[in-house]
């Protein structure tokens, strides 16, 4: 290389570098895919949030639906929880699962704040959130007709999620099952 | 301001012992076992502080991982059973040291990609100042007479 061109080397690994960096800055390292996508979502044998009567997976498939994933520990999950209300009043079909919580604040929160779920599992001691990989609610899954998990957002499901990745996913598997 | 400097360091010491002592212990019904338990806690990343391990990490997942992990030990799975458990539920992202594949084989071959580059780099260096070291010890006539007379009039001058 020539002497001159040489000069211009830390330019060049710079430009390089920054071209990484700014790159960085828009990714999120939380970010994690899910295991579980495309893959049916687990069996479970738990009770229906502040009853003893058992749910399978079986009662929460056969339409598109959304699993939320939430707690009344958790903080993001009172945020998103007005918006859900409105989602589920829009006619989306929502199923909660209870993660790692006590039924009776669980039914006391419903009561107060409004309750946009279908049926509630009462995953009590986190064994179904193991087996789907949750890591924190609130986390919010996207299941098709036959049970199958398309998508899983990570955190509070709020106007810009549902607008921009979740609705138009809902809409095009809601769209696949009524042209079959 | 020392002695507060040293009180506050204190109570960060005893703050940290208490951080670990709400760590649970497990009971194993074999010393094996317990070895394979310190061994793969440490080599499982906890998915929501994820630069822990499973075995530093307080947050609840990481205890209800620890507490999957001694169930399956205590069940008799093997180290490979139990990694695949984890991997089907959580990718392969929970494995510190991840399985060779298409997704990671740059993780895999990049160190060696690099070391290889940087040897490269040094025979090439160190091959182009030998040849320039070459060139500056043989000197011109000229420059042998001069430098000599200098070297001359150093020495008588001192």
């Amino acid at each position: 290389m020539a002497p001159r061109l040489k000069l211009f080397l830390p330019l060049l690994i710079f430009a390089i570098m920054a071209v990484f960096l700014f790159r960085g800055l828009s990714l999120d390292p939380q970010a994690m895919p899910s295991a579980l996508i495309d893959r049916p979502l687990p069996e479970f044998e738990l009770p229906v949030l502040g009853q003893e009567r058992l749910l399978a997976r079986k009662d929460v498939i056969g339409e598109v639906a959304l699993l939320n994933v939430w707690a009344t520990w958790c903080v993001s999950c009172r945020v998103e929880h007005p918006y859900l209300v409105q989602i589920a009043a829009g006619g989306v079909p929502i199923y909660g699962v209870n993660y790692k919580d006590e039924d009776a604040a669980a039914s006391r929160w419903l009561a107060e704040l409004g309750d946009p779920y279908r049926l509630n599992i009462a995953d009590r001691a986190g064994s179904l959130g193991l087996d789907m990989g949750v890591y924190g609610a609130p986390e919010t899954y996207l299941l098709d007709a036959a049970g199958v998990i398309r998508y899983r957002h990570v955190g509070v499901v709020d106007e810009r999620v549902w607008q921009t990745i979740l609705q138009p996913l809902y809409r095009e598997l809601v769209a696949k099952g009524e042209a079959r | 301001m020392i002695a507060a400097v040293r009180v506050a360091l204190l109570s960060l010491l005893l703050m940290s012992a208490g951080a670990l002592a709400v760590i649970e212990t497990y009971e194993f019904s074999d010393p094996a076992l317990e070895q394979r338990y310190q061994l793969l806690s440490t080599e499982l990343r906890c998915p929501k502080c994820q630069n822990q391990n499973i075995a530093d990490s307080n947050a609840p997942i990481a205890q209800d991982l620890r507490k999957l992990l001694y169930q399956q030990l205590e069940a008799g799975a093997s180290d490979e059973q139990i990694l695949d458990h984890m991997v089907a539920r959580y990718g392969e992202f929970v494995r510190y040291r991840p399985r060779f594949a298409g997704a990671t084989a740059v993780l895999w071959l990049a160190p060696f990609l690099l070391l290889a580059a940087g040897i490269t780099i040094a025979v090439l260096t160190l091959r182009s100042r030998k040849v320039r070291t070459g060139e500056a010890a043989s000197l011109s006539v000229d420059d042998e007479q001069r430098l000599r007379k200098l070297l001359g009039e150093t020495e008588k001058n001192s």
